[in-house]
């Protein structure tokens, strides 16, 4: 589920994504491809950044929410995520392509290439919060290449942001991330702060007694 | 004529009866042939990774590093005391904990998606390995499950 609230404006709304990944092999590999498909359904006031694909730019963020409400995309949205681990470092390469499901519209493509590692590659011995292995610096180059009718870098907008991460030993991650803008169709800075929580074995909680 | 329909339908019973031995037969080789896949990661893993050594054995900051790891990432599905909760496998049993650490490494990097065991690849090794200088720390211990089979699952 999707929403925004803009300063002076209001708080919308913007619709909803379904996401899934399937992992192509099963051993660990070098390289270890995952297969990412995504349906959204969202309007134009949406102002989430999550990729960069096609000819977006600066422009498409300028529209007021009255606006952009008024216009609803339906997208299919497909990576190939190239990712790989080598000492304590993990390197992820995607190559993402977007269809429009609205008639006439074309496919779009775009690129996200990050690499992170935590501060320290073992655990401490003892119990702590801010200890370094909860710390991860990361990088992330991303931007858009054009669509079917124009394969390429021109008229694309394109980022570079560094990335911290502290994941809150039980608790949330927490991470803050600058996004510069490389040119002149991308937005100047935009900060990016995020909290995400992994409910994992979610089939645990209706067992009726778990040791 | 009633002679030869009773011995069509002794016959017919007969029939029956050896499909329906077939599939329990079958049956029992496919519950035999999936607990043997159930066992057979430590028979796939190669020599090279069998043979290695975990720089952490027996150090003791090390099992105390392994030991955080563990409540964080492998007790949710293993335990607190690792030896099992419902379907997942103790790792205190005699197969893991007889295993070579470069076997259990080698799993924890590939894992098997398809009993539910995810790739701990993204764990950088030093972590790994402290994983394993802890579960290794913990000895061996049959399953309460394990114990009540024994005994003709006594309640």
């Amino acid at each position: 589920m999707s929403g925004q609230h803009t300063s002076n404006d209001s708080t919308v709304f913007t619709g909803f994504r379904w996401e899934n990944r399937f992992r192509a092999l099963l051993h660990d590999h070098f390289i270890n491809p995952v297969l990412y498909f995504e349906y959204e359904n969202l309007n134009h006031a949406d102002r989430s950044l999550l990729e960069v694909v096609g000819h977006d730019s600066i422009s498409d963020l300028r529209l007021s929410n009255a606006q952009g409400r008024s216009d609803t995309e339906r997208e299919l949205e497909m990576k190939l995520i190239l990712s790989s681990n080598a000492k304590g470092w993990k390197m992820s390469e995607n190559f993402i392509t977007e269809k429009n499901l609205n008639a006439g519209e074309t496919w779009e493509f775009g690129y996200a290439l990050g690499v992170s590692r935590p501060l320290a590659l073992a655990a401490s011995a003892k119990a702590c919060v801010f200890c370094r292995e909860n710390f991860f610096a990361a990088a992330e180059l991303y931007g858009g290449l054009g669509d079917l009718d124009g394969f390429g870098l021109k008229a694309t907008s394109h980022y570079a942001a560094p990335t911290l991460a502290f994941n809150i030993p039980h608790r949330p991650t927490v991470s803050f991330s600058p996004s510069f803008g490389l040119n002149a169709n991308s937005v100047g800075v935009i900060y990016r702060i995020k909290v995400s929580y992994e409910f994992q074995q979610i089939s645990n909680w209706f067992r009726r007694s778990a040791r | 004529m009633s002679f030869n329909k009773s011995r069509i339908g002794s016959a017919g019973v007969r029939d029956e009866r050896r499909s329906a031995g077939l599939v329990v037969g079958m049956m029992f080789c496919a519950v035999l042939f999936i607990d043997a896949i159930d066992n057979s990661w430590i028979e796939k893993v190669p020599e090279a990774d069998r043979s290695r050594t975990n720089p952490f054995a027996g150090q003791a900051n090390a099992v105390s590093g392994g030991a955080r790891l563990f409540a964080d990432h492998c007790a949710k599905c293993h335990g607190a005391d690792a030896l099992g909760r419902g379907k997942r496998p103790s790792l205190r049993s005699k197969e893991v904990q007889q295993a070579t650490d470069g076997q259990i490494f080698w799993f924890l990097r590939n894992g098997n998606l398809r009993r539910g065991m995810p790739s701990w690849s993204s764990l950088p090794k030093p972590s790994r390995w402290q994983i394993i200088a802890y579960l290794k720390s913990l000895g061996e211990q049959p399953s309460p499950g394990a114990s009540n089979q024994a005994k003709g699952d006594e309640p």
